[in-house]
């Protein structure tokens, strides 16, 4: 069971990386902690990370922020990271930014695993 | 017109984060209670987050216990319902010219709160408090299309 302030709820072995799932909202006094679980996530060398955001119903620019962090972490290293499940309040978000087109984004996790 | 000395409603937090879902959940409810769709609620409340978050990010540095008032009032303009909402804080030394979108070329984390709030909104105005003290940014979001101008 996740702890009260965690973000990252619940984790899933992949045949070549990890699925993480996020609950909550994400915003400036959560994004804080998400970059940090993300951040010890990404330390193990995983080809593929996946973060099903279906939990999530609403996420800020610090939101944001703290996903392209990860997704340059892990394009440094050549491996691959996908978003999938989003809600459209947060899909909204990445299509506002215009970063739909930056990160690659699934509808489901079994997408995000051949993605 | 502003209608910033009259609002109907006026919410007042200080400058802490965990406040900022409060208002959030406050203008979702008050947008829904005065006609707007769902998603342009849904951006509404995305808008007055980002420009909270600005304020307690760059105008207090993270200072807290600052104040921040949110003023929310119905409007209507050139036919056009829609809804006014007035955020003023008591930040010293901001110059307004520097408040502005970045580029989205770039592929960076951060600076996008700005870009987000022009792009949702369809007014947006920063202006100095009276005095000096403090910026108010005012914010107008319409909920019917413009009336068609007649050719005759």
């Amino acid at each position: 069971m996740a702890q009260k302030n965690t973000v990252i709820c619940d984790r899933q072995p992949l045949d070549d990386g990890l699925v993480v799932k996020a609950e909550g909202e994400i915003d400036l006094i959560r994004s804080p902690q998400l970059r940090a679980e993300l951040m010890q996530v990404l330390s193990d060398d995983l080809d593929r990370l996946v973060i099903d955001l279906s939990e999530v119903p609403f996420m800020d620019s610090s939101g944001v922020a703290t996903f392209v962090e990860a997704l340059q972490v892990q394009r440094k290293k050549s491996k691959k990271l996908v978003l999938c499940n989003l809600q459209p309040k947060v899909r909204s978000i990445f299509e506002i930014s215009r970063l739909d087109m930056v990160f690659t984004i699934a509808d489901d996790v079994a997408a995000a695993a051949r993605a | 017109m502003s209608s910033q000395e009259h609002a109907d409603v006026e919410i007042r937090i200080i400058s802490e984060p965990r406040y900022v879902c409060a208002v959030r959940h406050a203008i979702v409810s008050l947008a829904k209670a005065m006609g707007l769709a769902e998603t342009s609620c849904a951006n509404l409340a995305l808008a007055v987050t980002e420009a909270i978050a600005n304020i307690i990010k760059h105008g207090y540095h993270g200072d807290e216990g600052r104040p921040i008032w949110v003023k929310v009032t119905p409007v209507q303009q050139g036919g056009r319902d829609g809804l006014e909402v007035v955020i003023e804080d008591e930040c010293q030394g901001i110059d307004l010219d520097k408040i502005k979108s970045r580029s989205l070329d770039e592929i960076r984390p951060g600076g996008l709160g700005v870009h987000i709030i022009h792009e949702i909104m369809d007014e947006v105005d920063y202006s100095h408090r009276e005095a000096g003290v403090g910026v108010r940014l005012r914010m107008r979001k319409f909920i019917t299309p413009a009336q068609p101008v007649s050719s005759e």
